[in-house]
């Protein structure tokens, strides 16, 4: 079952390619269709009868790659799928016949999704650096798909940041080698003891900042918001969602796996990720405000929301703190992918991408705007939604370990979103100027936006099951 | 200083030497190469590392095999990228004045 999240996207992303350019879009749908299936499943069998291992092709480790899946890695793999078929319906819908960005858009997701469902199965971290290459690969072909200079360039920056990241994590994993003689995870985590070598806490810091690089934590968001902001709104949707939250689901596996006793060794350590995090928030919500294009404001929402994540780390020694940041993942997941695609919808409808260009959309792209405002209610964690139980949990577990400071971030956090989401949904409502024009979408697009945003809402009502999947390890 | 600690210092030398070509050099293709350097310093660190007692330790020998498949891939990429941005705006560096 497992083998077959990482064959099967490989395979139609294959046969979508020998198809010929723009091609594959049925084969797509069925393979992520039988993914999500896959996934669910898989998950069934882990809440039923526990942590589930594979030996790829009978080789064992060391020689040969294991998988493994536990709770955080089924619940990692069903997001991704989740996320992905929505996003795929409205991908067919987006692109026009011939359209440029989707010459190769089909391999590339196919690719990227492989890569994706790889890294959440890896159990070793020299696997995990290659699924790395791989996921961010295929996500630079995305941006850069569109071919235009301004998408090239961006396609361009964000490979130097991916590539520099995964360099960093491959210098950590040599050393950790040289030091260990093994990359397994399970093997590694009882030998790092908290009197570790100086070599083995320089590795740990190269592989933690190159994945923070990678997962454009501030101050190394710099590559994100040109290339989620100027990609097809599919594209960014996808890397917003999950891509992005790849790296991050390494660096918690890292923090909570081999380096475990390091973290709990070092009791300043913990608070470097978190400083970083809360100035994400203020920065990314500020950019945000500000931003004048619609995708930028979204994009920069992005790196607002990623800063969340990182608060747990100060936090993560308390039980049920691994739920309250996936959690947070799964809000952000479905919210931003729903956001984005309802932003695409807006900017294909109108014409143009400026926050100010949206006046009278709320009259004529109903379905859309409700969309992009339950996503908006994801975000800021009002009640019901999945961001409400994912922020509720981050405060009371701060409140709990009295670190004040988290807590208020989270709720300024939640005020600050809800003013760029007003910013939007004000300028749709107001009147249309006279000569402006509205052109007609497909309503797919429109259904599929509503569709991720109700998901996000709706989960809020549905988080335990969630929870007790995310607890097996 | 041992053969393996001689080898792993060079191999600190290059990615290091590597990352601030990536950070700092304005030339797209000089920026390629630097990444190339870094790659290598990290493959270099990886085998010379671990070698037990002279002799090679054949599990990083193939790691780096499949490094080395990994940082072909993302060169050539990269390259295609850059050709694609000379075509478009005659230009072999990225300009400042897009991330609004």
């Amino acid at each position: 079952m497992m083998v077959w999240l990482i064959l099967l996207p490989l395979l139609w992303a294959s046969f979508a390619f020998l198809l010929g350019p723009g091609r594959g879009v049925w084969l797509a749908m069925a393979g992520l269709l039988a993914q999500l299936w896959l996934a669910y499943a898989l998950a069934e069998e882990i809440v039923a009868s526990g942590v589930a291992e594979h030996a790829v092709g009978g080789w064992g480790a060391p020689l040969g790659i294991d998988l493994v899946a536990d709770g955080l890695s089924a619940a990692m793999l069903l997001l991704t799928q989740c996320v992905a078929l929505p996003l795929a319906v409205y991908a067919s819908a987006y692109f026009k016949r011939d359209d440029p960005a989707a010459t190769y858009f089909w391999p590339l997701v196919g690719f990227l999704l492989a890569g994706l469902n790889a890294l959440f199965l890896s159990a070793d971290l020299f696997n995990s650096y290659v699924t790395l290459e791989l996921l961010g690969l295929a996500a630079v072909g995305l941006v850069a798909a569109g071919g235009g200079a301004q998408q090239i360039a961006s396609a361009l920056r964000y490979l130097f940041a991916t590539l520099v990241g995964s360099g960093a994590y491959l210098l950590g994993v040599a050393l950790i080698y040289g030091t260990y003689g093994t990359v397994s995870t399970v093997t590694l985590t009882p030998l790092i003891g908290a009197g570790a070598p100086d070599l083995v806490w320089i590795a740990g810091g190269l592989m933690v900042v190159g994945l923070m690089l990678k997962t454009a934590l501030f101050p190394f968001h710099f590559w994100l918001p040109p290339a989620h902001g100027g990609a097809p709104a599919p594209v960014s949707a996808l890397l917003s969602a999950v891509v992005v939250k790849a790296s991050f689901y390494l660096i918690l596996r890292l923090w909570i796996g081999p380096f475990s006793s390091l973290t709990v060794a070092a009791n300043l350590v913990v608070w470097l990720p978190a400083l970083l995090g809360m100035l994400a928030v203020f920065w990314g919500s500020y950019q945000a405000i500000r931003a004048e294009r619609l995708k930028m404001l979204v994009a920069y929402s992005t790196v607002a929301q990623l800063g969340y994540l990182f608060l747990i780390f100060p936090l993560l020694v308390s039980a049920g703190a691994l739920q309250a940041v996936i959690m947070q993942v799964f809000a952000h997941g479905l919210a931003k992918a729903a956001m984005f695609a309802a932003a695409g919808t807006l900017i294909k409808a109108t014409g143009q991408d400026t926050v100010a260009g949206l006046a009278g959309v709320a009259e004529r792209l109903p379905v859309t705007l409700f969309a992009f405002g339950l996503a908006g209610v994801t975000l800021m964690g009002l009640p019901p939604s999945s961001g409400f139980l994912a922020k509720w949990q981050l405060i009371e577990l701060a409140l709990s370990q009295q670190y004040w400071v988290i807590a208020f971030v989270v709720l300024v956090g939640g005020l600050l979103a809800a003013v760029y989401v007003f910013r939007v949904l004000r300028q749709a409502f107001l009147l249309a100027p006279a000569g402006s024009v509205v052109m007609p979408v497909p309503r797919t697009l429109e259904w599929t936006a509503f569709v991720l945003a109700a998901a996000s809402v709706l989960l809020g009502l549905r988080g335990v099951e969630l929870m007790q999947l995310v607890g097996i390890t | 200083m041992t053969g393996e600690l001689l080898f792993a210092s060079v191999g600190v030398i290059l990615f290091a030497l590597g990352v601030a070509g990536v950070l700092l050099i304005g030339h797209l293709l000089r920026r390629v190469l630097a990444f190339n350097v870094m790659g290598s310093g990290a493959f270099l660190v990886l085998v010379g590392l671990a070698q037990r007692n002279g002799i090679a330790d054949p599990v990083p020998q193939a790691m780096v095999l499949t490094g080395i498949v990994v940082a072909v891939a993302a060169t050539a990429l990269a390259l295609a990228l850059v050709r694609r941005l000379y075509v478009l705006t005659g230009k072999l560096e990225l300009s400042q004045d897009d991330d609004e």
